[in-house]
Formats: structure tokens, sequence, C-alpha cells
């Protein structure tokens, strides 16, 4: 008996390979979208390797930190590589993940019977920012020790459970060696784990549901459309442009280095740019903008209260928006997701400008 | 007719007695919960460490202050911005911004305090004069003792 039988006996790969063969790809304007969430995905697992790999000799706390990146960076062999790998991967993945997120919400592919792929997308996203601001920390520079100053400060001024929220994350009441044990905990172990969890459902939820496809075409009916196989067709598509993708976040990393900056200093003034990763830049540029009081509440707040507002909007926009409920475009909410892209947009570029 | 209303009575006490383990399994479920969360909920905040009674705090010799010239001091746990006027006046203020707490810096040329992070500004005495901080600093008195320059407390003076 051959390995294979020996081993469908026992799994059934027979039932996932009959799976796979049934499992097609619509085949539109749009089949480019569907790549997005494999390239997140593909993003995210670099992200494991690599940080595991640097995990092997990052040493959190205050005095050895900056040290022992720099240690990576400086005498390990291809420490720098594996560094630079996992900074440009980061942001990639982030970006991706809004690309993912973007194109999901103008397909309307949010709408039933996918609310839940797309909550339980959401809070991946809210997650991946978490491990983007956690892990700007861990090289305990400079400019992380004042972003994450600030980021946190902000995080103190909402209602209620602000103080209480400071604490929590700082570790404490000010950003010190408690605060990056801290981070470093909740971005090796605690977001991996919540995050891998809510992977397996999203990535269980699209196989379930199958590709879903714009309103439009839905009205076409189904002799018309086109399909493309998954397996070999698509998925080896998708091995390209992992490959792609992989290629360029090493092009990425060879030729654009991230800096690593200057140790952070209890006692020395912020420098003068200090700014949070690039996508945090659209709100830190917002509160930046805000005027200390807008009538009686204090700027910053009005500012984070109507971010926090927004996030929550955009999150249950698949109970919130009707029409796409029974297959129809919203222009309210078409309207809605373009005005937010041009905000996001010109916030951040007017962000780096200044 | 007198069993079957005996089975009807067995039945009924069956469901009452299975409805009181239903509810004193679930409270039971309940609490495990609340044990098992309360003990973390509690070990994620940090312990509040009292902060070390502080009321002065050497900031160096005179001589290391050239007029227009400033050094940021550790006052307990928190950062304090000493500065020479160009006049030669001594100043104390807290240098953490009151903003989102960045590290403030003072200014020699146009002698004010100046916090880079979102381009607050405050005159020599704390006071927010313009960009985003919502509070003046919080000032602190420097006193001059034997060459030395001593940052105490407003309150103790």
């Amino acid at each position: 008996m051959g390995i294979y039988e020996s081993l469908n006996e026992r799994l059934y790969l027979d039932k996932i390979v009959e799976f796979s063969k049934k499992k097609k790809v619509p085949v539109f304007y749009g089949t480019i979208w569907y790549y997005l969430g494999g390239v997140s995905l593909f993003l995210f697992i670099t992200q494991v390797v690599s940080g595991v790999l640097l995990l092997l000799y990052y040493q959190p706390g205050v005095a050895t930190a900056f040290e022992s990146v720099r240690f990576i960076v400086s005498k390990v062999e291809f420490g720098w590589l594996i560094r630079e790998i996992h900074s440009w991967s980061a942001n990639l993945f982030i970006f991706f993940v809004f690309l993912h997120m973007f194109t999901v919400f103008f397909a309307k592919a949010y709408r039933k019977p996918r609310e839940l792929t797309w909550f339980s997308g959401m809070l991946l996203l809210f997650l991946a920012l978490g491990f983007g601001f956690s892990g700007y920390l861990l090289p305990w520079n400079e400019l992380a020790f004042f972003a994450t100053k600030v980021g946190s400060d902000i995080a103190g001024s909402i209602p209620v459970v602000g103080d209480f929220l400071l604490r929590l994350l700082r570790g404490g009441d000010e950003v010190s060696g408690a605060t990056l044990s801290r981070f470093f905990g909740i971005h090796v172990a605690i977001i991996p784990a919540v995050f891998t969890v809510l992977l397996g459902i999203h990535l269980v939820l699209v196989q379930v549901q199958g590709m879903s496809i714009p309103p439009e075409l839905e009205k076409v009916p189904e002799e018309d459309r086109r399909y493309m196989p998954f397996f070999p067709n698509f998925a080896l598509r998708d091995v390209l442009t992992w490959l792609i993708i992989l290629n360029v976040v090493a092009l990425l990393a060879v030729f654009f280095p991230w800096e690593l900056g200057v140790k952070a200093d209890f006692l020395a003034p912020a420098p003068p740019g200090v700014k949070p990763e690039w996508y945090f830049m659209f709100m830190y540029q917002t509160l930046r903008l805000i005027p200390a009081h807008v009538w009686f509440i204090e700027g910053e707040l009005l500012g984070i209260l109507t971010f926090m507002l927004g996030g929550l909007i955009w999150f249950f926009v698949p109970l919130l928006d009707k029409k796409a409920k029974v297959g129809e475009r919203s222009k309210f909410w078409n309207w809605f997701g373009i005005i937010l892209i041009i905000y996001m947009i010109t916030m951040t570029i007017w962000g780096y400008l200044v | 007719m007198n069993s079957d209303h005996s089975d009807i009575v067995k039945t009924s006490n069956k469901q009452t007695r299975r409805k009181f383990l239903d509810i004193i399994l679930g409270a039971g479920f309940f609490a495990w919960i609340g044990a098992v969360l309360y003990p973390i909920g509690k070990y994620l905040v940090p312990p509040k460490v009292a902060e070390m009674s502080v009321n002065s705090v050497e900031a160096g010799g005179i001589s290391e202050f050239p007029p227009s010239s400033s050094k940021i001091v550790r006052f307990g746990r928190r950062p304090v911005i000493v500065f020479r006027q160009q006049n030669g006046d001594f100043h104390a203020l807290s240098a953490t911004c009151t903003h989102l707490d960045c590290t403030v810096q003072y200014k020699s040329d146009t002698e004010q305090i100046w916090c880079a992070c979102h381009n607050g500004l405050y005159d020599i005495e704390g006071k927010n004069i313009s960009g985003p901080p919502p509070k003046p600093l919080m000032q602190y008195q420097v006193v001059l003792q034997n060459d030395k320059v001593i940052v105490t407390r407003e309150e103790m003076t």
C-alpha cells in the first residue's frame, strides 16, 4: 500500500483533493483583487519566520534591547537582512491588508453571507496595527520611545478607561523598561496567538463560502460567467505572486534599509521628526491639526472620539449597508469609502510634508 | 390513571431537578470563569509604585550653565528642564509637554520652550503660548547654593 493510500485511509485526503478540484475562482476585471488576501497571508508568514529568527538574538530590557538589535544588524551574519526583511515585510503587510480591506469594501464582499469574514478581517487588521505599534518600540530607539509616549498618551485621553488603559499599556505611569517588557510580550506572544486563531477562522470562512463577486456580476447568468480552477491554475499564480513579493521585500531590504537611530534616553529632549509609523500618520496628523480646544472639549479628545466612532462604523458596515444585503450598491457607502481614502492619503502626505 | 398521574409528577420533578442542576452548573461555570479572569485582570494592571518623595535635586554646578544653556535632570521619576537665560536668570520647568508627553527643549534664540513633537511653544515661565499644548508646564524653583544649581518643588519655598 502506498503512502498516499495509507494516509488517505486515516485523514480522508481524497475529500480535500475533491474539494480543491471543485474550488473555482471567478474570472473578471477584479480577479486581481483575489491575490491581495493571499499576499497578506504570505507576508504574515514571512513575519513569523523572520520574527522567530530575530528572537534568537533579541534581548528585551532597557540596557540590552537597543544593543542586541545593533548586534544583530552589525555582527550577526545576515542579521541585517533578517531585520530589514522583518521591517519591510511588516510595512508591506499593513499596506496589503489595507488594500485587501478596501477592495473587499468596494466589491461589497462583506454583504450577506460574509459578514463574519469581514468582522474577523477587521479584527485581524486591528491586531496587525497592534503588531506594528508594539514592534516599533522594541529596538528602543529615540524615535520609537517618543512615538510610544505619544501613542500611549493618546490612548490615555480616552474618557473613563483612559487612565487605566495608559497604565495597562505602559506597565506603569511612564514609558520605561516595564513598557518594553510588556510590548515584547504583546508582540511575540499575545497578539500572535490571538491573530493565528482569528486568521484560521478567517481562512475557513473564505473556504466554506467561496469567492465573492461584486453585485453587478451576480446578475450575469451562471452560464455566462467565467471561472478558473483554484488548483492548479490560481494556486500557481498565487505562488508566483508570492515569489515576486518576496523579491520586492528583499530588494527594499537591501537598498532601503531602516535606520536603527540613536538609543532612547529618558533625559534627552524629543528630537524633531518624531512620527509614528506611516499607517498611523493620518490620525497623528489630524490630532496635530486640531486646536487645543474645540468649544468645551479638548481637541485631542475630540479627535480620538471621532476616530473611535469612525472605526466602529467601518467595522459594522455589513450591518449598516442595507442596500448591499439585497445585492445593490449604495452610493452613500461608496462615497464614504472614497472620501475616507482621500482623507487618509491627504493627511498622510501632509503629515510627512510638515 | 393513578400511575399516569404519578408519572407526570415524576417528570415534572425530574424537570425541576434538572433545571436546578442546570442553574447550579451554569452558575458554577461563570464563577469559574470569574475566578480565572479576576487574577489575570488584576495581574495585568501594574502595581502603583509610590513616587519617591523628591523635593530637591542638584542639577550641577553653576559653571555648567553658561548663559543660553539648558539641561534636563531627573526629578523623582519625571524629567525637569533647567535653563539659564541670556541675561543669566535660571528657570526650571517640568520637561514633559502637557500635550502628548514628549520631552521639551529650551530654544536659546527665541528664549522659549519648544516641543519638537507637535511644535508646541511655552514661554520661559512655562505658559503655553502656541501650538497644541492645553496647559502650562509646572514651575520649579531654582536655588543657587555654594556654586550649585538646586531645583526644588515650588510649593516647598
